[in-house]
Protein backbone atom coordinates (compact mmCIF):
# COMPACT_ATOMS: atom_id res chain seq x y z
CA UNK A 1 0.00 0.00 0.00
CA UNK A 2 2.94 2.53 0.75
CA UNK A 3 4.42 1.18 -2.23
CA UNK A 4 1.40 1.31 -4.43
CA UNK A 5 1.22 4.79 -3.07
CA UNK A 6 3.68 5.93 -5.27
CA UNK A 7 1.63 4.93 -8.95
CA UNK A 8 -2.09 6.69 -8.64
CA UNK A 9 -4.54 5.05 -10.64
CA UNK A 10 -7.81 6.66 -11.36
CA UNK A 11 -10.71 3.52 -10.22
CA UNK A 12 -12.40 4.13 -13.43
CA UNK A 13 -9.96 3.84 -15.90
CA UNK A 14 -9.46 0.15 -16.55
CA UNK A 15 -6.05 -1.08 -16.71
CA UNK A 16 -4.73 -2.66 -19.94
CA UNK A 17 -2.88 -5.54 -18.62
CA UNK A 18 -5.74 -6.58 -16.24
CA UNK A 19 -7.51 -6.49 -19.21
CA UNK A 20 -5.80 -8.79 -20.91
CA UNK A 21 -5.44 -11.14 -17.60
CA UNK A 22 -9.24 -11.11 -17.35
CA UNK A 23 -10.04 -11.75 -21.22
CA UNK A 24 -7.06 -14.41 -20.96
CA UNK A 25 -8.75 -16.34 -17.79
CA UNK A 26 -12.44 -15.61 -18.80
CA UNK A 27 -11.43 -17.23 -22.53
CA UNK A 28 -9.81 -20.27 -21.13
CA UNK A 29 -12.48 -20.63 -18.55
CA UNK A 30 -15.36 -20.55 -21.54
CA UNK A 31 -13.22 -22.73 -24.00
CA UNK A 32 -13.03 -25.73 -20.78
CA UNK A 33 -16.58 -25.44 -19.62
CA UNK A 34 -18.71 -24.52 -22.85
CA UNK A 35 -16.29 -27.82 -24.99
CA UNK A 36 -15.66 -30.19 -22.25
CA UNK A 37 -18.43 -29.65 -19.50
CA UNK A 38 -22.13 -28.00 -20.27
CA UNK A 39 -22.10 -29.73 -23.70
CA UNK A 40 -22.13 -32.91 -21.48
CA UNK A 41 -24.33 -31.53 -18.98
CA UNK A 42 -27.18 -31.56 -21.72
CA UNK A 43 -26.26 -34.78 -22.90
CA UNK A 44 -27.08 -36.22 -19.52
CA UNK A 45 -30.20 -33.82 -19.31
CA UNK A 46 -31.31 -35.58 -22.00
CA UNK A 47 -30.33 -38.98 -21.21
CA UNK A 48 -31.81 -38.62 -17.89
CA UNK A 49 -35.27 -37.28 -20.00
CA UNK A 50 -34.70 -40.72 -21.94
CA UNK A 51 -34.37 -42.87 -19.25
CA UNK A 52 -37.44 -41.31 -17.16
CA UNK A 53 -39.63 -41.37 -20.65
CA UNK A 54 -38.22 -45.11 -21.24
CA UNK A 55 -38.99 -46.08 -18.14
CA UNK A 56 -42.69 -44.57 -18.85
CA UNK A 57 -42.79 -46.21 -21.79
CA UNK A 58 -41.84 -49.77 -21.05
CA UNK A 59 -44.69 -49.25 -17.91
CA UNK A 60 -47.25 -48.55 -20.21
CA UNK A 61 -46.33 -51.21 -22.41
CA UNK A 62 -46.32 -53.44 -19.84
CA UNK A 63 -49.61 -51.78 -19.10
CA UNK A 64 -51.26 -52.73 -22.25
CA UNK A 65 -49.59 -55.92 -22.37
CA UNK A 66 -51.59 -56.77 -18.98
CA UNK A 67 -54.51 -55.21 -19.93
CA UNK A 68 -54.36 -57.17 -23.16
CA UNK A 69 -54.12 -60.46 -21.44
CA UNK A 70 -57.15 -59.89 -18.95
CA UNK A 71 -58.92 -59.05 -21.73
CA UNK A 72 -58.41 -61.80 -23.81
CA UNK A 73 -58.49 -64.25 -20.38
CA UNK A 74 -62.43 -62.23 -19.88
CA UNK A 75 -62.71 -63.51 -23.19
CA UNK A 76 -61.82 -66.47 -22.61
CA UNK A 77 -63.89 -66.84 -19.71
CA UNK A 78 -66.74 -65.53 -20.93
CA UNK A 79 -66.98 -68.18 -23.79
CA UNK A 80 -66.49 -70.67 -21.36
CA UNK A 81 -69.68 -69.57 -19.45
CA UNK A 82 -71.47 -69.85 -22.86
CA UNK A 83 -70.68 -73.19 -23.74
CA UNK A 84 -71.09 -74.56 -20.13
CA UNK A 85 -74.70 -72.92 -20.40
CA UNK A 86 -74.83 -74.20 -23.88
CA UNK A 87 -73.64 -77.47 -22.74
CA UNK A 88 -76.32 -77.57 -19.66
CA UNK A 89 -79.13 -76.48 -22.07
CA UNK A 90 -78.22 -79.59 -24.53
CA UNK A 91 -78.37 -82.04 -21.33
CA UNK A 92 -81.43 -80.55 -20.23
CA UNK A 93 -83.17 -80.74 -23.96
CA UNK A 94 -81.74 -84.31 -24.00
CA UNK A 95 -82.89 -85.86 -20.62
CA UNK A 96 -86.53 -84.19 -21.61
CA UNK A 97 -86.22 -86.02 -24.71
CA UNK A 98 -85.24 -89.52 -23.07
CA UNK A 99 -88.37 -88.98 -20.38
CA UNK A 100 -90.66 -88.04 -23.28
CA UNK A 101 -89.23 -91.45 -25.24
CA UNK A 102 -89.81 -93.24 -22.31
CA UNK A 103 -92.53 -91.95 -21.16
CA UNK A 104 -94.04 -92.88 -24.92
CA UNK A 105 -92.67 -95.99 -24.63
CA UNK A 106 -93.99 -97.28 -21.09
CA UNK A 107 -97.22 -95.43 -22.52
CA UNK A 108 -97.31 -97.68 -25.26
CA UNK A 109 -96.17 -100.59 -23.68
CA UNK A 110 -98.91 -100.76 -20.99
CA UNK A 111 -101.33 -100.05 -23.92
CA UNK A 112 -99.84 -103.12 -25.73
CA UNK A 113 -100.21 -105.06 -22.07
CA UNK A 114 -104.02 -104.26 -21.30
CA UNK A 115 -105.02 -104.59 -25.59
CA UNK A 116 -103.10 -108.18 -24.87
CA UNK A 117 -105.43 -108.71 -21.12
CA UNK A 118 -108.23 -107.76 -22.95
CA UNK A 119 -108.06 -110.19 -26.01
CA UNK A 120 -107.07 -112.89 -24.05
CA UNK A 121 -110.11 -111.94 -21.44
CA UNK A 122 -112.35 -111.96 -24.55
CA UNK A 123 -110.66 -115.73 -25.70
CA UNK A 124 -111.07 -116.94 -22.87
CA UNK A 125 -114.65 -115.19 -22.69
CA UNK A 126 -115.49 -116.51 -26.07
CA UNK A 127 -114.70 -120.20 -24.87
CA UNK A 128 -116.33 -120.28 -21.75
CA UNK A 129 -119.41 -119.17 -23.56
CA UNK A 130 -118.92 -121.58 -26.00
CA UNK A 131 -118.21 -124.46 -23.55
CA UNK A 132 -121.27 -122.65 -21.05
CA UNK A 133 -123.66 -123.38 -24.27
CA UNK A 134 -122.55 -126.56 -24.74
CA UNK A 135 -123.11 -127.78 -21.07
CA UNK A 136 -126.10 -125.72 -20.12
CA UNK A 137 -128.07 -127.12 -23.28
CA UNK A 138 -126.99 -130.53 -22.15
CA UNK A 139 -128.18 -129.46 -18.71
CA UNK A 140 -131.03 -128.31 -19.79
CA UNK A 141 -132.23 -131.45 -21.97
CA UNK A 142 -131.53 -133.36 -19.04
CA UNK A 143 -133.62 -131.36 -16.94
CA UNK A 144 -136.39 -130.93 -19.21
CA UNK A 145 -136.29 -135.17 -19.91
CA UNK A 146 -136.17 -135.90 -16.40
CA UNK A 147 -139.39 -133.24 -15.85
CA UNK A 148 -141.09 -135.09 -18.84
CA UNK A 149 -139.88 -138.21 -18.07
CA UNK A 150 -139.07 -139.24 -21.67
CA UNK A 151 -135.45 -138.91 -23.42
CA UNK A 152 -135.94 -135.85 -25.53
CA UNK A 153 -132.50 -136.06 -26.00
CA UNK A 154 -132.13 -137.22 -29.44
CA UNK A 155 -135.66 -135.66 -30.21
CA UNK A 156 -134.38 -132.07 -29.02
CA UNK A 157 -131.32 -132.77 -30.41
CA UNK A 158 -132.67 -133.72 -33.97
CA UNK A 159 -135.20 -130.10 -34.02
CA UNK A 160 -132.08 -127.79 -32.69
CA UNK A 161 -134.57 -126.98 -29.80
CA UNK A 162 -131.80 -125.95 -27.50
CA UNK A 163 -129.91 -123.83 -30.42
CA UNK A 164 -133.29 -122.02 -30.97
CA UNK A 165 -133.84 -121.40 -27.70
CA UNK A 166 -130.39 -120.03 -26.56
CA UNK A 167 -130.28 -118.26 -29.71
CA UNK A 168 -133.87 -116.01 -28.42
CA UNK A 169 -132.67 -116.22 -25.14
CA UNK A 170 -129.53 -114.47 -26.01
CA UNK A 171 -131.16 -111.71 -28.81
CA UNK A 172 -133.72 -110.97 -25.82
CA UNK A 173 -130.88 -110.81 -23.54
CA UNK A 174 -128.59 -108.50 -25.53
CA UNK A 175 -131.70 -106.34 -25.77
CA UNK B 1 -1.61 -7.19 2.05
CA UNK B 2 1.59 -7.41 3.40
CA UNK B 3 1.77 -3.87 3.54
CA UNK B 4 -1.60 -3.78 5.26
CA UNK B 5 -0.53 -5.90 8.03
CA UNK B 6 2.46 -3.80 8.41
CA UNK B 7 0.10 -0.53 8.33
CA UNK B 8 -1.88 -2.34 11.09
CA UNK B 9 0.86 -3.17 13.46
CA UNK B 10 2.73 1.00 13.84
CA UNK B 11 -0.08 3.58 12.59
CA UNK B 12 -3.76 2.91 10.78
CA UNK B 13 -4.06 5.27 7.73
CA UNK B 14 -7.39 6.48 7.94
CA UNK B 15 -9.28 7.18 5.93
CA UNK B 16 -8.60 4.42 3.22
CA UNK B 17 -7.67 6.01 0.32
CA UNK B 18 -8.41 4.40 -3.87
CA UNK B 19 -4.53 3.40 -3.34
CA UNK B 20 -5.40 1.19 -1.33
CA UNK B 21 -7.25 -1.11 -4.12
CA UNK B 22 -3.85 -1.27 -6.29
CA UNK B 23 -1.38 -3.71 -4.18
CA UNK B 24 2.00 -3.91 -5.29
CA UNK B 25 3.14 -6.22 -7.61
CA UNK B 26 3.89 -9.92 -6.16
CA UNK B 27 6.61 -11.09 -8.45
CA UNK B 28 8.05 -7.57 -9.51
CA UNK B 29 8.78 -8.04 -13.15
CA UNK B 30 9.66 -4.68 -14.11
CA UNK B 31 9.24 -3.52 -10.80
CA UNK B 32 7.24 -3.15 -8.08
CA UNK B 33 4.50 -2.28 -9.80
CA UNK B 34 4.26 -3.97 -12.59
CA UNK B 35 0.27 -4.90 -13.59
CA UNK B 36 0.98 -8.40 -14.43
CA UNK B 37 0.93 -10.40 -11.40
CA UNK B 38 -0.56 -8.85 -8.73
CA UNK B 39 -3.30 -9.59 -6.29
CA UNK B 40 -5.67 -9.51 -8.17
CA UNK B 41 -4.70 -10.79 -11.65
CA UNK B 42 -3.25 -13.67 -8.90
CA UNK B 43 -7.61 -14.09 -7.39
CA UNK B 44 -8.46 -13.88 -11.02
CA UNK B 45 -6.40 -16.25 -12.02
CA UNK B 46 -7.38 -18.81 -9.01
CA UNK B 47 -11.26 -18.29 -9.52
CA UNK B 48 -10.62 -18.99 -13.00
CA UNK B 49 -8.78 -22.19 -11.88
CA UNK B 50 -11.07 -23.56 -8.85
CA UNK B 51 -13.81 -23.19 -11.24
CA UNK B 52 -12.10 -25.26 -13.86
CA UNK B 53 -10.76 -27.81 -11.74
CA UNK B 54 -14.23 -28.36 -9.43
CA UNK B 55 -16.42 -28.59 -13.05
CA UNK B 56 -13.98 -31.05 -14.83
CA UNK B 57 -13.77 -33.47 -11.25
CA UNK B 58 -17.55 -33.03 -10.92
CA UNK B 59 -18.21 -33.85 -14.10
CA UNK B 60 -15.26 -36.29 -14.75
CA UNK B 61 -17.90 -39.51 -15.06
CA UNK B 62 -21.39 -37.96 -15.16
CA UNK B 63 -24.16 -40.56 -13.97
CA UNK B 64 -27.57 -40.45 -14.42
CA UNK B 65 -28.04 -40.01 -10.68
CA UNK B 66 -25.83 -37.59 -9.75
CA UNK B 67 -23.64 -37.83 -6.38
CA UNK B 68 -22.94 -34.64 -4.35
CA UNK B 69 -20.73 -32.52 -6.85
CA UNK B 70 -22.13 -33.83 -9.85
CA UNK B 71 -25.18 -32.41 -8.72
CA UNK B 72 -24.00 -29.02 -7.13
CA UNK B 73 -22.40 -28.47 -10.86
CA UNK B 74 -25.47 -29.38 -13.02
CA UNK B 75 -27.99 -27.17 -10.95
CA UNK B 76 -25.46 -24.69 -10.98
CA UNK B 77 -25.96 -24.73 -15.08
CA UNK B 78 -29.54 -25.90 -14.78
CA UNK B 79 -30.37 -22.90 -12.72
CA UNK B 80 -28.87 -20.55 -15.15
CA UNK B 81 -30.09 -22.71 -17.86
CA UNK B 82 -33.58 -23.07 -16.73
CA UNK B 83 -34.27 -19.56 -14.53
CA UNK B 84 -32.32 -17.47 -16.96
CA UNK B 85 -31.62 -18.69 -20.19
CA UNK B 86 -34.96 -20.40 -21.63
CA UNK B 87 -37.18 -18.05 -18.84
CA UNK B 88 -36.02 -15.15 -20.60
CA UNK B 89 -35.29 -16.53 -24.66
CA UNK B 90 -37.43 -19.60 -24.65
CA UNK B 91 -36.03 -22.46 -26.13
CA UNK B 92 -33.18 -20.61 -28.27
CA UNK B 93 -32.16 -19.43 -25.14
CA UNK B 94 -30.42 -23.39 -24.61
CA UNK B 95 -27.47 -21.82 -27.32
CA UNK B 96 -27.04 -19.29 -24.57
CA UNK B 97 -26.41 -21.25 -21.51
CA UNK B 98 -23.32 -22.24 -21.32
CA UNK B 99 -22.07 -18.74 -22.16
CA UNK B 100 -24.51 -17.61 -19.35
CA UNK B 101 -23.29 -19.70 -16.96
CA UNK B 102 -19.51 -19.00 -17.41
CA UNK B 103 -20.49 -15.90 -17.32
CA UNK B 104 -22.13 -16.18 -13.76
CA UNK B 105 -19.19 -18.29 -12.23
CA UNK B 106 -16.65 -16.16 -13.02
CA UNK B 107 -18.55 -13.62 -11.56
CA UNK B 108 -19.70 -15.15 -8.57
CA UNK B 109 -16.00 -16.63 -7.77
CA UNK B 110 -14.23 -13.40 -8.77
CA UNK B 111 -16.87 -11.12 -6.51
CA UNK B 112 -16.57 -13.80 -3.64
CA UNK B 113 -12.84 -13.05 -3.18
CA UNK B 114 -14.36 -9.40 -1.39
CA UNK B 115 -15.01 -11.89 1.47
CA UNK B 116 -13.19 -14.64 1.49
CA UNK B 117 -10.27 -14.13 4.54
CA UNK B 118 -6.99 -13.33 3.72
CA UNK B 119 -8.55 -11.96 -0.37
CA UNK B 120 -10.62 -9.99 0.82
CA UNK B 121 -10.39 -7.74 -2.48
CA UNK B 122 -12.81 -8.72 -5.47
CA UNK B 123 -11.24 -8.07 -8.83
CA UNK B 124 -14.42 -6.71 -9.91
CA UNK B 125 -13.71 -3.86 -7.84
CA UNK B 126 -11.26 -3.07 -10.68
CA UNK B 127 -12.95 -2.10 -13.63
CA UNK B 128 -10.76 -3.49 -16.38
CA UNK B 129 -12.94 -6.85 -15.68
CA UNK B 130 -16.20 -6.01 -15.18
CA UNK B 131 -15.54 -3.75 -18.41
CA UNK B 132 -14.21 -6.35 -20.60
CA UNK B 133 -17.33 -9.01 -19.14
CA UNK B 134 -19.61 -6.10 -20.63
CA UNK B 135 -18.42 -5.68 -24.06
CA UNK B 136 -18.37 -9.30 -24.12
CA UNK B 137 -22.25 -8.56 -23.61
CA UNK B 138 -22.55 -5.78 -25.47
CA UNK B 139 -20.68 -7.48 -29.10
CA UNK B 140 -22.96 -10.57 -27.75
CA UNK B 141 -26.12 -8.89 -28.43
CA UNK B 142 -25.50 -6.87 -31.09
CA UNK B 143 -24.08 -9.74 -33.48
CA UNK B 144 -26.89 -12.10 -31.98
CA UNK B 145 -29.67 -9.70 -33.43
CA UNK B 146 -27.85 -7.92 -36.71
CA UNK B 147 -26.94 -12.26 -37.73
CA UNK B 148 -30.90 -12.63 -37.12
CA UNK B 149 -32.22 -9.82 -38.82
CA UNK B 150 -29.12 -7.95 -40.79
CA UNK B 151 -27.81 -4.88 -40.21
CA UNK B 152 -30.23 -2.52 -41.51
CA UNK B 153 -33.57 -4.25 -39.84
CA UNK B 154 -31.87 -4.62 -36.49
CA UNK B 155 -31.09 -0.69 -36.28
CA UNK B 156 -35.19 -0.37 -37.32
CA UNK B 157 -36.02 -2.33 -34.74
CA UNK B 158 -33.77 -1.24 -32.25
CA UNK B 159 -33.89 2.26 -33.04
CA UNK B 160 -37.49 3.33 -33.95
CA UNK B 161 -40.14 2.48 -31.48
CA UNK B 162 -43.96 1.72 -32.53
CA UNK B 163 -44.86 5.48 -31.61
CA UNK B 164 -46.25 8.90 -33.82
CA UNK B 165 -43.84 10.18 -36.09
CA UNK B 166 -43.38 13.97 -34.55
CA UNK B 167 -42.16 12.21 -31.32
CA UNK B 168 -39.52 10.13 -33.32
CA UNK B 169 -36.99 12.53 -33.94
CA UNK B 170 -36.32 12.87 -29.98
CA UNK B 171 -36.92 9.05 -29.14
CA UNK B 172 -34.54 7.77 -31.72
CA UNK B 173 -31.71 9.56 -30.23
CA UNK B 174 -32.99 8.39 -26.32
CA UNK B 175 -33.37 5.27 -27.72
CA UNK B 176 -29.75 5.29 -29.35
CA UNK B 177 -28.11 7.14 -26.36
CA UNK B 178 -29.60 3.87 -23.87
CA UNK B 179 -29.32 1.29 -25.97
CA UNK B 180 -25.78 1.53 -27.94
CA UNK B 181 -24.01 3.63 -25.35
CA UNK B 182 -25.53 3.44 -21.74
CA UNK B 183 -25.93 -0.35 -22.07
CA UNK B 184 -22.12 -1.56 -21.64
CA UNK B 185 -21.41 1.01 -19.09
CA UNK B 186 -24.40 0.74 -16.83
CA UNK B 187 -23.28 -2.95 -16.84
CA UNK B 188 -19.78 -2.99 -16.24
CA UNK B 189 -20.03 0.26 -13.26
CA UNK B 190 -22.76 -1.56 -11.59
CA UNK B 191 -20.59 -4.40 -11.25
CA UNK B 192 -17.46 -2.71 -10.55
CA UNK B 193 -19.18 0.22 -8.59
CA UNK B 194 -20.65 -2.28 -5.99
CA UNK B 195 -17.34 -4.48 -5.38
CA UNK B 196 -15.32 -1.26 -4.85
CA UNK B 197 -18.25 0.20 -2.68
CA UNK B 198 -18.03 -3.11 -0.75
CA UNK B 199 -14.66 -2.94 -0.50
CA UNK B 200 -14.33 0.33 1.00
CA UNK B 201 -17.03 -0.28 3.36
CA UNK B 202 -15.51 -3.23 4.64
CA UNK B 203 -11.76 -1.25 4.72
CA UNK B 204 -13.64 1.61 6.57
CA UNK B 205 -15.30 -0.02 9.34
CA UNK B 206 -12.29 -2.43 9.79
CA UNK B 207 -9.61 0.27 9.80
CA UNK B 208 -11.91 2.72 11.86
CA UNK B 209 -11.99 0.30 14.34
CA UNK B 210 -8.11 0.62 14.46
CA UNK B 211 -7.95 4.41 14.12
CA UNK B 212 -10.51 5.03 17.19
CA UNK B 213 -8.46 2.40 19.31
CA UNK B 214 -5.24 3.95 18.27
CA UNK B 215 -6.71 7.83 19.13
CA UNK B 216 -7.82 7.32 22.69
CA UNK B 217 -8.60 3.51 24.32
CA UNK B 218 -11.50 4.81 25.52
CA UNK B 219 -13.14 4.36 22.58
CA UNK B 220 -12.51 0.41 22.58
CA UNK B 221 -15.97 -0.14 22.86
CA UNK B 222 -17.10 2.45 19.44
CA UNK B 223 -14.19 -0.18 18.07
CA UNK B 224 -16.05 -3.26 19.19
CA UNK B 225 -19.39 -1.81 17.33
CA UNK B 226 -17.50 -0.98 14.41
CA UNK B 227 -15.56 -4.43 14.13
CA UNK B 228 -19.44 -5.73 14.61
CA UNK B 229 -20.03 -3.54 11.55
CA UNK B 230 -17.46 -5.12 9.26
CA UNK B 231 -19.03 -8.86 10.14
CA UNK B 232 -22.38 -7.64 9.22
CA UNK B 233 -21.48 -6.04 5.86
CA UNK B 234 -19.99 -8.71 5.32
CA UNK B 235 -23.24 -10.84 5.81
CA UNK B 236 -24.46 -7.70 3.32
CA UNK B 237 -21.39 -8.09 1.00
CA UNK B 238 -22.44 -12.32 0.30
CA UNK B 239 -26.25 -11.07 -0.91
CA UNK B 240 -24.18 -8.24 -3.21
CA UNK B 241 -21.88 -11.39 -4.20
CA UNK B 242 -24.39 -13.18 -5.82
CA UNK B 243 -27.02 -10.85 -6.32
CA UNK B 244 -24.60 -8.44 -9.03
CA UNK B 245 -23.48 -11.66 -10.38
CA UNK B 246 -27.35 -12.72 -11.17
CA UNK B 247 -28.09 -9.21 -12.20
CA UNK B 248 -25.02 -9.55 -14.65
CA UNK B 249 -26.09 -12.09 -16.68
CA UNK B 250 -29.67 -11.56 -16.14
CA UNK B 251 -29.26 -8.06 -18.08
CA UNK B 252 -27.23 -9.87 -21.08
CA UNK B 253 -29.65 -12.30 -21.50
CA UNK B 254 -32.14 -9.66 -21.19
CA UNK B 255 -30.57 -7.72 -23.88
CA UNK B 256 -30.16 -10.45 -26.33
CA UNK B 257 -33.81 -11.04 -25.49
CA UNK B 258 -34.25 -7.37 -26.85
CA UNK B 259 -31.85 -7.55 -30.00
CA UNK B 260 -33.80 -10.97 -31.08
CA UNK B 261 -37.28 -9.98 -30.65
CA UNK B 262 -39.46 -8.76 -33.57
CA UNK B 263 -41.13 -5.57 -31.64
CA UNK B 264 -39.08 -3.85 -30.32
Amino acid sequence: MILSAAVEHSPILPLWQEIVVGGVAFAVLCFVLMKFVFPRMEETFKARVDAIEGGLKRAEEAQSEANKLLEQYRAQLAEARTDAAKIRDDARADAEEIRQEIQVRAREESERIIAAGREQLNAERQQIVRELRAEVGTLAVDLAGRIVGESLTDEARRRGTVDRFLSELESTGSR
Amino acid sequence: MIGQAVALASEVPFPPEVGDFYLPSIVPWGGLNSLWFTKITALVWLSTAIIIVFFLLAYRKPKLVPGKAQWIAESSYGFVRNNIAVEMLGARGVRFAPYFTTLLLFIVFNNLWSIVPIAQISPNSHIAFPAFLALISYVLFNYVGIKKFGFRKYMRNSLIPPAPWFVLPILIPIEFFSTFLVRPFSLAVRLFANMFAGHMLLLVFTLGGFAMLNATPALAPISVLSWLMTIALTLLELLVVFLQAYVFTVLTASYIQGAVSEEH
